[in-house]
């Protein structure tokens, strides 16, 4: 058979040599790589304290995204839920009241919305099916905890902070990524 | 009437000698769990425990605390007398290696009205390699119980290789050490690193071949890895001491790295000039210093020559996976038995031509 490339390395069959059996030659060879490794640099990341940052396409925790006066955008179309190939996502509609404009941006809003961490796949199709642009995949990724219930993640957990009153807060939200856009 | 006196300075002298040597083989064999883990990460381009105290140097108290908090298991099947001695025996033998080791020049006590000198060895006896070598074959019995009165198949199939494989390894560092014997005419430690001080020279530059066999065979005596057979993790489940929990199996863990540090003062006195110090004249300084801090001075100098051969032990075992069985064997009758047989007539032969007058 035509070989594919030139690396190819025949196999030597050899018996091997009352030298080679003492294997002394070949332990101080792999010696001097396991040495030689003691000093090279440690690929170690000390994690609580050192991050290694995320990839720009990182898709991690949820967040429902507000405008620039603070107003949620979510409409509570169900696209998203729809869209959910795990059926994470759970929402309950409602409609905006008089005085209520600050609030909800759109004359529909989700009164309940919560998705469960357990189930979702972080795929991010509800961020592709969204046509109101209210939910996106942000840099986090869900920390660990003791019970399931906690894992379903409600409204105050995923709505951004309000870019009006808490601005810092906003910022950090939206992370490196807002910055690119 | 005094039937008998009894030398109470002596004795006090020698037992706090005991402890202190006690003391400071649990300190090394503690830290050496440390040192293996750091050096096993350091190898494998980790950075190992760093988490508790600065640079993880608190990680073998909290190792210990937790062997010494987990529940004491004894099957239900097992002999409970041997169960327990197995584990008692494996930390003494490994412990009362140590008594004939010299650790230094002799220290100058001038206190209380007592002036007299104070050698850093527990027993100069005649006979320390021989004592040493009966001690380290008594080890076997610490593995073969353990084995034994776990009554599980695995641990005993494992305590058989254990013992099998230190009894063929013990014969090769037999022979490769009379050559060495030859060269010295003398069974004491003390006057083995004493001839080698006297010299200038060490016996390493006489017994290249003695002491390659003896390393190799020390690891196999130490159950270190390439030879760690006995213990098998993955192939055995744990070995011998499979059925051990709790401080019991702390001991055995322990003996094993009391018995590293045991086998590298061995290998640094014998080979490696013991407490002697390279390019420094001792004598000389005993008579301008004073004894004591050259006492101390050596004794330091003795440890790190064992610190450098217990990481060539981690550094071993974190290179070289495991030899099967048969090559292990092979390995022990078939190639370092002969070898120290030769390396053996080779020595006598020099020593009895430079006996009659013949100048190389």
């Amino acid at each position: 058979m035509q070989a594919l490339t030139n690396r190819a390395k025949p196999v030597d069959r050899a018996p091997m040599t009352w030298v080679e059996k003492l294997y002394l030659w070949n332990i101080l060879k792999g010696m001097l790589i396991t040495l030689r490794h003691f000093f090279k640099r440690k690929a170690t990341v000390k994690y609580p304290e050192q991050k290694r940052p995320f990839s720009p396409v990182f898709r991690g925790l949820h967040i429902l995204n507000r405008d620039e006066q603070g107003r949620e955008r979510c409409t509570a179309c169900g696209l998203c839920a729809v869209a959910c190939p795990a059926e994470a996502i759970t929402m309950e509609a409602a409609e905006r009241k008089k005085g209520e404009e600050n609030l909800y941006r759109e004359e529909k809003y989700a009164a309940r919305y919560e998705i469960n961490m357990l189930r979702c796949i972080f795929c991010g199709l509800c961020e592709e099916a969204c046509p109101k642009d209210a939910i996106y995949l942000s840099e986090t990724f869900a920390p660990a905890n003791f019970q399931r219930q906690t894992f379903i993640y409600g409204k105050q957990d995923l709505l951004i902070p309000d870019p009006v009153k808490e601005p810092e807060l906003y910022a950090k939200a939206v992370g490196e990524r807002g910055k690119k856009n | 009437m005094t039937l008998l006196t009894i030398d109470w300075v002596l004795l006090t002298e020698k037992l706090l000698l005991v402890v202190a040597i006690v003391m400071i083989s649990l300190v090394i064999a503690m830290y050496e769990t440390y040192a293996e883990r750091k050096v096993a990460a350091y190898i494998q381009d980790r950075i190992g425990p760093d988490r508790a105290g600065p640079f993880g140097i608190l990680q073998p108290m909290a190792d210990g605390l937790k062997l010494f908090m987990k529940e004491e298991i004894i099957p239900n099947t097992s002999n409970k007398l041997l169960f327990i001695l197995g584990p008692c025996l494996a930390m003494l033998t490994a412990m009362m290696t140590s008594a004939v080791i010299p650790w230094g020049s002799a220290l100058h006590f001038k206190m209380f009205g007592i002036d007299r000198m104070v050698t850093l060895q527990v027993a100069d006896i005649n006979i320390g390699i021989l004592y040493i070598f009966g001690v380290v074959s008594l080890g076997v019995y610490g593995i073969m119980i353990g084995g034994w009165a776990s009554n599980n198949k695995f641990s005993l199939l494992a305590a058989l290789r254990g013992a099998s494989q230190m009894i063929s390894y013990e014969l090769a560092m037999g022979l490769s050490l009379i050559a060495l014997l030859m060269l010295t005419g003398s069974l004491s430690m003390k006057t083995i690193v004493e001839q080698q001080m006297t010299q200038g020279v060490w016996n390493i530059v006489y017994q290249p071949l003695g002491f390659l066999i003896f390393i190799v065979c020390a690891f196999a005596e130490c159950n270190r890895t390439p030879f760690d057979l006995a213990e098998a993790e993955n192939e055995l489940n744990f070995g011998y001491h499979q059925e051990y929990s709790s401080m019991k199996l702390g001991f055995y863990l322990f003996a094993e790295y009391i018995n590293m540090f045991i086998s590298s003062a061995v290998m640094a006195t014998l080979f490696f000039g013991g407490y002697d110090i390279p390019f420094f004249d001792e004598a000389a300084h005993i008579a301008s210093w004073g004894a004591t801090p050259v006492a101390l001075l050596t004794g330091f100098v003795f440890l790190i020559k064992i610190a450098f051969f217990i990481f060539v032990f981690m550094w071993v075992r974190w290179t070289i996976p495991r030899f099967r069985y048969d090559q292990l064997m092979n390995l022990g009758w078939k190639n370092l038995i002969p070898l120290a047989l030769v390396n053996m007539v080779i020595t006598g032969a020099l020593v009895l031509l430079k006996q009659n007058h013949w100048h190389f």
